[in-house]
C-alpha cells in the first residue's frame, strides 16, 4: 500500500515490525456453504484485537484455521513473518498460538498441574516429573495473579477459576498469539476487571490477543483495533476510536433484509386471556454459585401471536424455553398460565399434555431419533393417538404420518426410512411434523431454521404463519435478526437472564434489538 | 387426504445387486450365518448323529435357557444398557424355587408367581436404581450380580437344594422330585420337543410382541435410539428403564425354574456367567450395543446360531479347551461382519 505522507508510512513500517500474524485472502467452504470468503486479518504484538460479527459469520471458522483445526483451501498465514501451514491443533500450539475456547478443554478430574501440562509434560525418559511441573504451574499461576494449589483437581474450582487456570495454560506454552473466545460469558464483574489486567499484562509482554466478545462495552474498553466478519466477508478492519458504536453494530448487521414472509401479522384478540402468560420466571443454574440462568422473566403471548424472544449465545432465552418445556434441570420459579389455568412445569411429559411443544435448537441431538424412520419419529411426540390400548395401528400411524409429510411438502422415497438419510431441512420438517401431530396450542421454537437451506426456509415461515393463523400461539427464538424481525409481532430482548427491551414490530430495527441484546442501553431511555 | 410424497432418486445405483442389498439387512446376514452353520453341522455330522432329530431336539433344549436370558437381554441393549445380574438372578430363582417346591411342598400355582415376582423385583431395583440416579447400568447390574449371587446362597446356606431333605434328627431323606420339575423337564409331541424349548418360544413371542407390536416397544427403541430426544418427546424415560430391567429379571426368572427343573435342584453356584452368554447371543445375532437397533428375530437366530455352534462342535468330540477358543472367535468375527454392514 503506498501512502503520500512519509509520516504514515513511517507508521506502517512500525506496524508492519510489530506484526505477529498475518492472514491473508483466506477461503473455506463447508459443502455448499463458503463460510470464509477472502478474509485478510492480521495481529499486532502488545495489541487486543476484536473479532466480531454475529453468528454463523465465520468468527470461528477463521479461529479454527488459525488454530489448526480447519485448513483453508485458498489464503496463507504468516507468524511472524514465516510462511505457515498447520495441519492440527498440535502444530499450532507448538508455533505460540494459543486458543482459549468458550467450552473449557480442561479435563476436570485431573489435577491443574497435570492440566497446565497436558500434551507437553515435562519429563525425563518417559518419567513424568510432577514437582517441575507443579513449580511452573505455581509460577504461571502466579503471573495471573492466582493463587490456587496446583495438586487439587480442576473439576473442584468454581467456573470462573478454571477459566483463569484455562488462561494460565496457554501461558505455559509461551504463546504470544492468544485466541480469546467470549471469556468473560461465565465470568462475574470482579474476576471480569481480573481478567483485564491480566490482558493488560499480557499486552505489556509483547503478546498479541484476539479477543472475540458479543458485548458492546468490553469492546470499547479493551479493543485497540476490531475486525467485523458478516456472513464470511471481511467487512471493516478499523482502529476502535475510529469505530463509533451505531457504525459497528450496523456493519454487523449489514443491510440486506430477506423478502417478508410474516404474511398477516394477526391482530391479537385483546379480549381473550393469554394463550401462555408467566410471571417472575426464573431458571437457578445447575450448579451452584452461578447467576440464575433466567432471572424474573414476565411475559405474555396471546393466540395467533409470534412472540419473538432474542438475546445472544448466555442470554438465557433458550433456558427460558426448555425450563417452561420441563426439561431444565436448574430449579424453576414464578408463575406460568396456560389459557388462564395455572402450570408447572415439571416435565416434557406433563408439558405436552398440556399443549406444549419444544423445538430444541438441536435436531440431531435432541430432536429425533436418527436410526428410527420418518413415521415413527413423526408420531413419537403422540404415539398414544396411534396405539389405543398400548397396541400400535401402524396403518394410522403411516395416515398420521402422510398427511404430515404432504402437509410439509417432506421431499423422502419412503416414510419407513431412517430420518438419518434425509437432508438437513428434511429432518427439521420431520421434527416440526412431530409436534403438528401432537396437536399442541403453544409452540416453543428455538432455531426452527438452523442448518437448513434457503427454500426449506421459507417453507417453514409459511408453517408458522399458518399455525399462527389456526390460533397457536409461539414464541421463538433464531439468532438470525433479519428473521426475527420478519416474523414476530412482538420481540423481547434477553441479556444475562433478564429482560431489558421489548419492541412491538413496527419499532424493532436490527440495531436496536442488538445494541439492546449486547447489553447496551436501550434506546428509549437515553 | 393424504399428501402424495415427492420422491427422490435414490443414491444407490438403480441396479444393485439384489444380494448386496438383502446383505445390509440384519436378519438377512443372521440366517445366512446360521445357514453356514447348519451346512457345517452337515458336512461334520459326528458319524451321522446330525441327521438325527434327537440331536436337534437336545441342540434347542440346551440353548433355550440361555434364549430365555436372551430376550430379556435384547430388550436391555436396545435402551443402549446392559444387564449383568440376569446369570445370578437364575440362581436365586433356582434355589427359591426348589426350596418352595422340594422343601416347602408349595404348589407350582403359588411357587411359579412367587419366584417370577422375585426375578422381576430384582430387575426392577436394578432399573429404579438406573433411572433415578443415572448410574451407568454396568456398575449397577454388576452390583445387582454380586448381591443376588450372595442371596441365592443365604437362603440356601450355600448348600445345593435337592430332593435329600434333611430331618430335624439331622439324617437325610429322600423325596419324590416334584410334578412340575418333572413336567418342564419332559417332551411333548412324542418326545420330539423339549417343554423348556416351548418356554423358549413363548418368551420369543412375547417379547416380540412388546417390542414391535407394543407402544411400549416404540418407547424402548425410541430411548435406546436417543435419550435425550425421546424424553423431549414425552416418552417416560425412568419408567421405561424399570419396565425394561424388570423384564430381563422376569426373564432370568422363568430361565431360573427351567434351570432348577433341569438339574433337579437348586444349585446357587448355577448360572455363572450366563449373562455373558446371553449378550454374545443378541451381540451375534446382530443387536447393536449402543442401543436402537436390532430385534428379537435376531436374538433367536444368534440363540440358534450358538447352540448348533455348541452342539456340532460336542458331536464331533472337540475338546472343551477348542470349542472355547473357536467359539471367542466366532463372537469376534460376527461383530467384524455387523460392523461392515454400516
Amino acid at each position: 500500500m503506498v501512502t503520500a505522507s512519509a509520516q504514515a508510512h513511517a507508521d506502517e513500517q512500525q506496524a508492519e515490525n510489530h506484526l505477529l500474524l498475518r492472514m491473508s485472502g483466506i477461503s473455506k467452504s463447508f459443502g455448499a456453504i463458503r463460510a470464509l470468503k477472502q478474509v485478510d486479518f492480521d495481529l499486532r504484538a502488545g495489541e487486543v484485537h476484536v473479532l466480531a460479527g454475529e453468528n454463523g459469520a465465520g468468527k470461528s471458522t477463521l479461529i479454527k484455521i488459525l488454530g489448526g483445526v480447519h485448513q483453508p483451501e485458498e489464503g496463507q498465514i504468516h507468524l511472524r513473518g514465516r510462511l505457515l501451514r498447520f495441519h492440527s491443533p498440535r502444530e499450532a500450539a507448538a508455533e505460540g498460538v494459543a486458543i482459549i475456547h468458550q467450552e473449557l478443554s480442561l479435563v476436570p478430574a485431573m489435577s491443574v498441574a497435570d492440566n497446565i501440562f497436558l500434551g507437553h509434560e515435562r519429563s525425563a525418559g518417559g518419567w513424568l516429573r510432577y514437582a517441575e511441573q507443579q513449580r511452573g504451574a505455581l509460577e504461571a499461576l502466579g503471573r495471573l495473579g492466582l493463587d490456587v494449589d496446583v495438586r487439587q483437581t480442576v473439576g473442584t474450582f468454581p467456573i470462573a477459576t478454571q477459566q483463569l487456570i484455562e488462561i494460565t495454560k496457554a501461558l505455559a506454552l509461551d504463546a504470544d498469539v492468544i485466541v480469546m473466545d467470549e471469556p468473560t460469558s461465565a465470568l462475574r464483574e470482579p474476576e471480569v476487571e481480573r481478567l483485564f489486567d491480566v490482558i493488560g499484562e499480557l499486552k505489556q509482554r509483547g503478546c498479541g490477543i484476539i479477543y472475540i466478545t458479543h458485548k458492546l462495552e468490553e469492546v470499547y474498553r479493551i479493543a485497540d483495533r476490531i475486525t467485523v466478519l458478516r456472513d464470511g466477508d471481511h467487512i471493516v478492519t478499523a482502529r476502535m476510536t475510529e469505530l463509533p458504536a451505531d457504525a459497528l453494530v450496523r456493519s454487523m448487521v449489514g443491510h440486506d433484509l430477506p423478502e417478508s414472509a410474516r404474511t398477516v401479522a394477526e391482530a391479537p384478540l385483546s379480549s381473550q386471556t393469554a394463550r401462555l402468560a408467566i410471571r417472575d420466571f426464573s431458571v437457578q443454574a445447575a450448579r451452584r454459585g452461578l447467576r440464575p440462568l433466567v432471572d424474573r422473566v414476565s411475559f405474555e403471548v396471546r393466540a395467533g401471536e409470534i412472540l419473538g424472544l432474542a438475546g445472544l449465545a448466555g442470554s438465557g432465552n433458550s433456558d427460558l424455553l426448555s425450563a417452561l418445556f420441563g426439561a431444565q434441570r436448574g430449579r424453576v420459579s414464578g408463575h406460568v398460565r396456560i389459557e388462564g389455568q395455572p402450570y408447572r412445569p415439571t416435565s416434557p411429559r406433563a408439558a405436552i399434555r398440556r399443549g406444549i411443544a419444544l423445538v430444541t435448537n438441536d435436531r440431531q441431538r435432541t430432536g429425533l431419533i436418527l436410526g428410527m424412520n420418518i413415521a415413527a419419529n413423526m408420531t413419537l411426540a403422540s404415539v398414544a393417538r396411534v396405539s389405543p390400548a398400548g397396541w400400535l395401528n401402524f396403518a394410522h400411524e403411516m395416515q398420521l404420518a402422510e398427511r404430515v409429510a404432504g402437509d410439509l411438502d417432506l421431499r423422502a422415497a419412503s416414510l419407513t426410512q431412517p430420518v438419518a438419510t434425509l437432508s438437513g431441512g428434511n429432518q427439521q420438517k420431520v421434527v416440526l411434523g412431530k409436534w403438528l401431530n401432537a396437536q399442541p396450542r403453544v409452540l416453543l421454537l428455538d432455531e426452527p431454521t438452523r442448518g437448513v437451506d434457503v427454500g426449506a426456509k421459507q417453507e417453514i415461515y409459511q408453517l408458522m404463519n399458518r399455525w399462527s393463523r389456526a390460533g397457536h400461539a409461539i414464541v421463538l427464538i433464531t439468532s438470525e435478526l433479519p428473521e426475527l424481525l420478519m416474523m414476530s409481532d412482538r420481540i423481547i430482548v434477553m441479556h444475562r437472564g433478564k429482560v431489558v427491551a421489548g419492541f412491538d414490530r413496527a419499532e424493532a430495527t436490527q440495531e436496536r434489538v442488538l445494541h439492546a441484546a449486547m447489553g447496551g442501553a436501550v434506546a428509549s431511555s437515553e | 387426504m393424504s399428501g402424495e410424497l415427492k420422491s427422490i432418486p435414490s443414491l444407490s445405483p438403480a441396479h444393485e445387486a439384489w444380494w448386496r442389498e438383502a446383505l445390509r439387512n440384519p436378519i438377512f446376514t443372521a440366517a445366512v450365518a446360521f445357514g453356514l452353520v447348519l451346512v457345517l453341522g452337515l458336512i461334520f455330522s459326528g458319524d451321522g448323529a446330525f441327521y438325527k432329530w434327537g440331536t436337534h431336539r437336545d441342540a434347542l433344549r440346551q440353548a433355550s435357557v440361555y434364549g430365555i436370558l436372551a430376550c430379556g437381554m435384547t430388550v436391555v441393549i436396545i435402551t443402549a444398557g446392559i444387564d449383568l445380574s440376569v446369570g445370578s438372578v437364575l440362581a436365586l430363582v433356582a434355589v427359591s424355587f426348589s426350596i418352595l417346591s422340594i422343601h416347602w411342598g408349595w404348589s407350582p400355582w403359588l411357587a411359579i408367581p412367587a419366584c417370577l415376582a422375585v426375578g422381576t423385583a430384582c430387575g426392577a431395583v436394578t432399573g429404579g436404581i438406573i433411572a433415578r440416579f443415572a448410574i451407568q447400568p454396568f456398575i449397577v447390574t454388576l452390583s445387582m450380580m454380586v448381591f443376588a449371587r450372595g442371596m441365592a446362597k443365604y437362603v440356601s446356606g450355600g448348600m445345593k437344594v435337592s430332593t435329600a431333605v434333611q430331618g430335624a434328627d439331622g439324617t437325610y431323606s429322600y423325596v419324590d422330585v416334584p410334578g412340575i420339575f418333572r413336567l418342564i423337564d419332559s417332551r411333548l409331541l412324542g418326545e420330539n420337543l423339549s417343554v423348556v424349548s416351548l418356554i423358549f418360544l413363548a418368551c420369543v413371542v412375547v417379547s416380540w410382541i412388546g417390542l414391535s407390536r407394543l407402544r411400549w416397544g416404540r418407547y424402548v427403541y425410541a430411548i435406546g435410539g436417543n435419550e435425550a430426544a425421546a424424553r423431549l418427546s414425552g416418552v417416560p424415560v425412568g419408567v421405561m428403564k424399570v419396565a425394561a430391567y424388570g423384564l430381563a429379571g422376569l426373564f432370568a426368572a422363568v430361565a431360573g425354574i427351567c434351570q432348577a427343573a433341569q438339574e433337579q435342584q437348586g444349585d446357587p453356584e448355577t448360572g455363572m456367567a450366563y449373562e455373558l452368554s446371553a449378550i454374545a447371543i443378541v451381540v451375534i445375532g446382530g443387536t447393536n450395543l449402543m442401543g436402537g437397533r436390532g430385534g428379537i428375530g435376531l436374538t433367536l437366530l444368534g440363540t440358534l446360531i450358538i447352540g448348533y455352534i455348541e452342539k456340532i462342535l460336542s458331536i464331533n468330540a472337540v475338546a472343551e479347551a477348542n470349542r472355547l477358543m473357536l467359539t471367542g472367535a466366532i463372537i469376534v468375527a460376527a461383530v467384524l461382519i455387523q460392523r461392515r454392514r454400516v
